[in-house]
């Protein structure tokens, strides 16, 4: 299909306040007589307080207030609260804050405030707490349960509790061994396809290998900010989301405002990447301080709060038995992952499942996982959570069954890779659509897959070549949002979105599809955003690669309405069925008389004289509450295009594939990125500089997830080791490869208007599977069965000092 | 550096408390420790961005505090405070430096650039600017200012550098997003080598 608008590079709106400074962030924002808080954070990883004096601090002059768990309402664990008191579960934990006139002043007084703590055992290995009599996180226990009947009973919340599960001593040994730890022990969750052994009997290739993946901080160069005042019961809150309007419901929850009496205001966001999706819990301090001392209040944490407050990525501690046929179709898969959620949030084995059944398309597969917390970061997702680290996990594992039956590995991953009649997850879900074989052999052409791996293991000095083939996936579409745009007296065309800014520019995306339904020049077009009180619609959060196929939706829909509206208001003035009618050039004309029509400005005074559901006085009933209210405030101000979006069926897959050829030094450990490219089945490409940066960008995460990120902690007192960037290094200009190369199969995904999905996520997984296959490949297939894959594990296995490395599946130290 | 502002005194006021349980010293520390009146002159003149601007100054404070909350050039960002991320990159006699590691003190009588300076009265914005609109260098945008300041230091002394000199000399600026490609191409094309 020929687009005008969709497949064209744009220059978004907001990028000159980038290049200039102007652009705003959280901080960025001041309101007279704004007072700064600052955080008292649990020098410990585990335990609870006894008793606070903060008398001496509160009398302190310049100090303006002090919040505490007596002003907040304390959510039951495993929830991660605002403040906490009676459960501290991780170090770095707030326990209060403090309002005064300066930042510095409110930093001494959290100096005069005087604590007695109580001391618990803590843990920061889940197979430390899984073990029989090991220590426990949480008071009650180590384990998410869901508990409906009780949540039904009032007597939890939510209907999840902390509980506790535990393993004989017996069947630790054999799961550190890297071994099935038996037929009985307790899961959180099991599930199966097919005939499991049944089909491992069929295999002539099966490898069986334990695998370990750690912990990663966002590191969002942005830490967590917020400012927020008070004036006649609303709350004005400047804070710094992935996401907009969707994040207003819970962040009236924490302030225990309507959501109508909360205006949001987050105009760019300094990275998320997964840990600002939704509000995060300091928000409830910044707001609720600002209305206990009635002053605006500012609250930002420090880089190296971020470690503790800012979430991380989950980790996993798990075993792979993988089974290949003699043709190459991959037979049997069994899997298991002990998911680290750290102090709360969730863990990533089952999305790491769904992973490898689809990207494998295993004839049987069987998962066995279970989630436990430890008294370390609390996690959060982090760009493809579960698919991602698992990809990296799992890659040289698969080559090792593919070179195990003596058969080229792009081809078996052609093979087994998923089509559009592919499935997914234990339920064997569909796919909207994939044309991902077609995305390997692309890739495997661009990158000269042929010649290329001829190189593997070439030697040069002390210098071996490694080339490695990786691959990425994360579901990439939601539906069911509202879309909302308005048609002013002045032709313009106003495209309303609760989409937030998180540096894709797909925000300004996703609108094009309906400026292009509407047949609108982009000069002729606005983006009205980032502040809730502008109007804006609900939109979907802005996570998981989903807003380029979701928001494309809702903005066709909106699209889709005013066309209906401006075709029957050219029908009421010049007779006629709607039908009769088309657009184009900012008109709605007659077919057989294009003389007979009206400009879209002129429409816009229509529908304002017309009144009714052409304005917005009337809109649909099945709205959400946000969207009305913003219809509602616009109702009379011009030609009100509003819908929500039905729904779709089957997960939306991106999928991505990527080739790496390093060149890795057996005397330092450290290697060299020499090329890679990489190739995404995303649907159609509506951007394509951003779809370059977010293929760019997620190489640039995947060089960080294998090879250098890691966040670690003192086994003997439960402290973070690395808490600076210089410690849990992310990587720089000189980590990546100087030039990259990246394409598309640009085949349309067949349940969105314009075929799009997004791809932020994947593109990391292909990098980062690409790049762990490449260094097994430089040493002949070694599996380190560990990421990151460090410098010092390189070494440590050239020096067959292999014991370093594996470690028994001890995770969160060094 | 005047002799009461040592770097050893400087290093240990800013790395500060282990007895200040995990509070995350260091954030703004450097900017305000309280000392004795006249130990320093407060009042300073600064040429920021070709202008002369007179500011009260505390003998420790940061010029990335001062730019940002004295003077309202809230384009320089903090993302480490610590001299690690190059999010607060200013130049300072055209060399590029942290702001969030330099003392406000130490650049008095020395021209700050900022990226709020870098725009021409008549609004037409930097090469350098114009060229990472160009490229879609920035992603979420919070490092490019000082993205974009070291690659004006670079121009400065390499009007045409290599794609590999470039990196190197951004190399003391941390890209979470991972656009550095993107901040590449942008450098390439404001020296004229990529149209």
């Amino acid at each position: 299909m020929t687009y005008k608008l969709i497949g064209k590079d744009f220059t978004p709106p907001d990028i000159e306040g980038k290049v200039t400074g102007e652009a705003r962030y959280a901080e960025d924002f001041k309101k007279e007589g704004m007072v700064f808080a600052r955080l008292l954070t649990s020098p410990l990883p585990a335990g609870r307080i006894v008793s606070i004096d903060y008398s001496e601090a509160l009398a302190m002059e310049g100090v303006v207030g002090i919040l505490t768990t007596e002003d907040l309402p304390q959510p039951a664990a495993p929830a991660n609260p605002s403040l906490a008191s009676d459960e501290i579960t991780y170090l770095g934990q707030p326990i209060l804050a403090i309002a005064a006139v300066t930042e510095q002043i409110a930093e001494n007084a959290l100096e005069k405030i005087r604590i007695d703590f109580e001391r618990r055992p803590f843990v920061v290995d889940p197979l430390d707490t899984l073990v029989e009599g090991g220590p426990n996180p949480y008071p009650k226990g180590n384990t998410l349960v869901r508990t409906g009947g009780a949540a039904a009973a009032g007597t939890t919340q939510a209907g999840t509790d902390v509980q506790e599960i535990k393993w004989p001593r017996d069947a630790i040994n054999a799961f550190r061994a890297g071994r099935d730890p038996g037929p009985n022990v307790p899961w959180g969750t099991e599930w199966e396809f097919g005939e499991l052994e049944a089909e491992f009997a069929q295999c002539t290739a099966i490898v069986e290998e334990p695998f370990v993946t750690i912990g990663q901080s966002h590191h969002a160069l942005e830490s967590r900010t917020g400012m927020a005042y008070w004036e006649n019961g609303r709350c004005f809150f400047y804070g710094s989301l992935q996401s907009h309007t969707i994040g207003i419901p819970a962040l009236a929850g924490m302030l225990g405002v309507d959501p109508a009496n909360l205006v949001f205001i987050n105009e760019n966001t300094g990275g998320g990447f997964g840990g600002k999706i939704f509000p995060y819990p300091i928000m409830a301090v910044t707001g609720h301080l600002a209305r206990k001392v009635n002053r605006p209040v500012q609250l930002r944490i420090t880089r190296e709060e971020e470690f503790y407050i800012g979430h991380a990525r989950a980790g996993m501690q798990g075993w792979i038995k993988l089974g290949l046929k003699a043709n190459g179709d991959v037979g049997a898969i069994d899997m298991i992952v002990i998911g680290d959620a750290g102090s709360g949030g969730g863990a990533s084995g089952p999305g790491a499942a769904n992973y490898v059944s689809l990207m494998l398309q295993p004839a049987a597969m069987r998962f066995r996982g279970i989630n436990l917390y430890t008294n370390t970061a609390p996690r959060a997702a982090q760009r493809g959570p579960g698919e991602n680290e698992m990809a990296t996990a799992l890659e040289p594992i698969y080559d090792k069954a593919i070179n195990m039956a003596g058969l080229d590995r792009v081809q078996v991953k052609i093979q087994n890779a998923p089509d559009s009649t592919g499935t997914i997850g234990p339920q064997r879900g569909t796919l909207t659509g994939s044309w991902f074989p077609q995305a390997i052999a692309q890739g495997a052409e661009m990158f000269n897959w042929e010649e290329r791996k001829q190189l593997s293991g070439r030697r040069n000095g002390s210098k071996v070549t490694g080339i490695g083939v990786g691959m990425g996936y994360h579901s990439a579409g939601a539906s069911g949002y509202d879309g909302l745009l308005r048609i002013g007296t002045d032709g313009k065309l106003y495209l309303h979105t609760g989409v937030g800014n998180l540096g894709t520019y797909s925000y300004a995306s996703v609108v094009r599809a309906a400026a292009e339904a509407l047949k609108v020049e982009w000069e002729n077009c606005e983006i009205v955003r980032g502040d809730s009180s502008l109007n804006l619609p609900w939109s979907t959060f802005q996570a998981g690669s989903n807003t380029m196929f979701t928001e494309v939706r809702t903005n066709n829909a909106a699209a889709q309405d005013a066309i209906r509206k401006l075709k029957q208001i050219a029908a009421t003035d010049f007779g006629g069925e709607a039908a009769e009618y088309d657009i184009d050039g900012q008109r709605v004309f007659r077919i057989s008389d294009p003389t007979q029509g009206l400009t879209y400005a002129a429409a816009a005074q229509r529908a304002i004289d017309l009144g009714g559901e052409y304005s917005g006085q009337a809109f649909p009933e099945d709205l959400n509450a946000i969207t009305s209210r913003s219809v509602q405030a616009l109702a009379g101000t011009g030609l009100i295009g509003v819908a929500k979006d039905t729904r779709h069926t089957g997960t939306v897959p991106s999928m991505t594939v990527g080739f790496m050829e390093i060149e890795l030094d057996t005397l330092t450990g450290k290697y060299q990125i020499l090329d890679y490219a990489c190739v995404a089945d995303c649907g159609t490409i509506v951007h394509p500089m951003g779809f370059s940066q977010s293929m760019r960008g997620g190489g640039v995460w995947g060089v960080g997830l294998a090879g250098y990120e890691r966040l670690v902690y003192d086994t003997q007192n439960g402290l973070p080791a690395n808490v600076g960037l210089y410690q849990a290094k992310i990587p720089t200009y000189l980590d990546v490869p100087l030039v990259t190369q990246h394409g598309a199969t640009n085949i349309p995904d067949p349940q969105s208007p314009v075929g799009s999905r997004g791809v932020g996520e994947p593109s990391q997984g292909c990098a980062c599977a690409a790049l762990a296959s490449a260094i097994s490949d430089a040493l002949g297939g070694h599996q380190f069965n560990r990421a990151p894959i460090t410098a010092d594990m390189i070494i440590n296995h050239v020096a067959q000092l292999d014991h370093f490395n594996t470690g028994n599946l001890k995770t969160n130290t060094f | 550096m005047t002799p009461r502002l040592t770097r050893r005194r400087f290093i240990k006021s800013v790395i500060f408390s282990g007895a200040a349980l995990s509070t995350g010293a260091g954030f703004y520390l450097a900017s305000a420790q309280t000392r004795q009146a006249g130990a320093v002159e407060r009042l300073v003149s600064l040429n920021i961005n070709g202008r002369t601007r007179r500011v009260d100054v505390m003998p420790q404070e940061t010029l990335a505090y001062t730019l940002r909350y004295k003077l309202g050039l809230t384009g320089t960002k903090i993302g480490c405070n610590r001299g690690e991320c190059g999010s607060c990159t200013v130049t300072i006699n055209d060399v590029t430096h942290y702001a969030c590691s330099t003392l406000t003190h130490s650049v008095k009588d020395k021209a700050v650039m900022t990226i709020e300076g870098l725009r021409a009265e008549d609004g037409t914005l930097h090469a350098v600017q114009a060229a990472f609109i160009a490229e879609l260098s920035p992603q979420c945008g919070f490092c490019t200012p000082g993205q974009i300041m070291s690659a004006v230091a670079l121009l400065k002394t390499n009007p045409r550098p290599t794609r590999d000199e470039a990196r190197q000399a951004l190399s003391g600026n941390l890209c979470r997003c991972g656009a550095y490609d993107h901040y590449l191409n942008g450098v390439m094309r404001a020296s004229g080598q990529l149209s």
